[in-house]
């Protein structure tokens, strides 16, 4: 078991120092970024103090390393917009994004496993296929589109919800269902292909022929094995939507970690971006080495690898 | 050499068969009215018309024979720029699953072919891959180097191979112990040729399945970016950029951004329709 931790955790680190690079390279790609930073009317002279100003008259190689080395201590750098470090800008915004996914996650949870267990349970019958049509729908449905009718007509129609911005827990009750829409169709799926496997298995059929009533069979029995795939995907899926919220925030201008990025991308700020990419994949990263322990805790038999 | 892989027909039930043939109506419709369409509709997708701004579709009071979905905020022809931007819709969808297609299959097929160091290789890059969010970074790299056609399918296909890798490097795996296999290398076929012509061939079906699931979310990716500002660059006509464009209209003229998100909800249902159709045709059911 720790073998296995120590496995993950170090190839954990070896994405995450990727990933690292990569958005580093990312905000170089414009090329030179004192241009971008100084604006269009900078002089010469102006490009050449931004440059000496935030080191870019470095070497490559040596920002890299310079940078690399302070995000391991949590420095990100100052952003060029705010006027203020990024670790704060970002602690600031991360418990907006992180609620945000929570409440996302926890309505599709509540939607998708009862959803899911009802089509398992009713295989290949109409409530079966009106659940597998209604995963297609969903997952056809654009999220922002979704967004804005939601919009219309919770908040103009029936003025029930504030529109957008940030502040009171109603903020979150739109973005946090149009979040949970985007995840519903793959975790109803997944629920109603580890139900329909778990019933199908011997110890359901020796619950059975134990004459366990149906009600004990599919929730302490069949439900429990059908849950160790779901719980690990809500995991991952969790990082999935913290890394899509920036279209849900931005639509909804929730304050969160995505908007930032959104902002931060319109004005150039590159510490910032590249901050941001850089925390999603980490958070992403950490809760797929959650689902990988929390899978071998679940399930003895992931144990050994 | 290659002996046909048997296509297991799995039993279809005739609800997903309906649903596989309304799919591929709908697709078909799209792919027709973006290969004809503007020849069809006599407005131009880009004339504006301020005098006219804003006006309704045909089922709604006030409207105008000439447009028969409307115009828009700049009095643009609504069904015009409907029809073209279904064009660049799937041209982006089409374009960007080629590229992310042939960088997934290669990673996938190489890493599930030689396994061992290669395969640790390919599985570390689709862990990284994953990892990694792909709004943001595409919106950054738009952001950065500034938008275009090109550029959307260029970033996209480079963030979007992941599940080509995953199921290329599954099904090539299985594939790879096959007797047909071991026969062509006993015969001395050379490595390129097990990969080109024994494995490939018969990892199409799952890979196409993938193709055309990959096309509905490049699509739906497509519009998100150009719906934040950074996709396609006006005044092309993008469903995701007419519901950016209508979106501060839509309060007091809603099918504004009614009839763009419809179109692309039907477009990308119908999509994903076809993909599951296939999917139960060609007996994927387990991989893809």
């Amino acid at each position: 078991m720790l073998r296995l931790i120590i496995r993950r955790l170090a190839l954990g680190l070896l994405v995450a120092f990727t990933v690292m690079t990569l958005a580093f390279l990312l905000t170089r790609l414009s090329g030179d970024l004192a241009i971008s930073i100084a604006g269009p009317q900078a002089t010469q002279a102006d490009v050449e103090i931004v440059r000496k100003a935030y080191g870019l008259d470095r070497p490559l190689t040596i920002q890299f390393f310079d940078w690399v080395g302070r995000a391991m201590i949590g420095d990100f750098g100052q952003s060029f917009f705010f006027r203020e470090s990024v670790a704060n800008l970002i602690a600031k915004r991360l418990p907006t994004t992180i609620t945000l996914g929570l409440v996302g996650l926890s309505l599709a949870l509540i939607v998708s496993i009862p959803l899911g267990i009802l089509a398992a349970l009713r295989e290949n019958t109409w409530i079966d296929r009106a659940v597998t049509m209604l995963t297609m729908v969903g997952q056809a449905v654009p999220s922002f589109w979704f967004a804005l009718i939601l919009m219309i007509v919770l908040g103009l129609h029936l003025g029930i919800l504030p529109i957008s911005g940030t502040g009171t827990w109603q903020h979150f009750v739109m973005p946090g269902i149009v979040l949970a829409f985007t995840a519903i169709p793959a975790l109803t799926r997944l629920t109603r292909s580890g139900m329909i496997e778990a019933m199908a298995s011997d110890y359901i059929r020796t619950a059975r022929a134990k004459g366990l009533s149906r009600v004990r069979i599919v929730f302490k029995h069949a439900l429990r094995n059908a849950a160790i795939p779901v719980v690990s995907i809500a995991a991952v899926q969790l990082g999935f939507m913290l890394g899509g919220s920036i279209v849900i925030e931005t639509v909804f201008a929730l304050h969160g970690v995505g908007y930032l990025g959104w902002e931060s991308i319109a004005k150039n700020d590159f510490p910032v971006v590249q901050a941001v990419v850089l925390v999603l994949a980490t958070i992403y990263i950490g809760l797929t080495l959650l689902a990988d322990i929390l899978n071998a805790l679940l399930d003895p038999r992931l144990r050994t690898g | 050499m290659s002996a046909p892989v048997a296509v297991r027909m799995a039993p279809t039930s005739r609800v997903g068969m309906a649903g596989f043939a309304f799919g591929l109506a709908i697709v078909g419709l799209v792919v027709a009215a973006a290969l004809v369409g503007n020849a069809l509709v006599p407005q131009d997708p880009f004339t504006q018309d301020l005098g006219n701004r804003l006006k309704p579709p045909f089922w709604m009071a006030g409207s105008q024979p000439e447009h028969p979905l409307g115009t828009d905020q700049l009095g643009r022809d609504y069904l015009a720029r409907l029809v073209y931007g279904g064009r660049i819709s799937l041209l982006i969808g089409i374009m960007t699953v080629i590229t992310s297609g042939l960088i997934g299959i290669t990673l996938g097929v190489l890493g599930g072919f030689f396994g061992g160091r290669v395969d640790d290789a390919v599985l570390f890059a689709i862990t990284t891959r994953l990892s990694i969010p792909v709004v943001l970074v595409a919106l950054a790299v738009v952001g950065l180097l500034g938008s275009g056609l090109v550029l959307v399918v260029a970033t996209l296909g480079l963030l979007l191979w992941d599940r080509f890798a995953v199921v290329a490097r599954a099904t090539t795996m299985q594939v790879r112990t096959l007797d047909y296999v071991s026969a062509a290398w006993c015969a001395g076929a050379s490595t390129p040729h097990l990969l080109i012509k024994e494995i490939l061939p018969n990892i199409a079906s799952h890979l196409a399945v993938v193709a055309t699931l990959e096309i509905a979310l490049a699509i739906l990716l497509e519009a998100a970016l150009s719906f934040l500002g950074l996709g396609v660059p006006p005044p092309l006509p993008s469903w995701g950029l007419m519901i950016a464009e209508g979106k501060d209209y839509m309060f007091f003229s809603p099918w504004v951004i009614m009839i763009p998100g419809v179109a692309l909800f039907i477009l990308v249902l119908g999509i994903n329709l076809v993909g599951d159709g296939l999917r139960s045709l060609l007996g994927t059911e387990r991989l893809a």
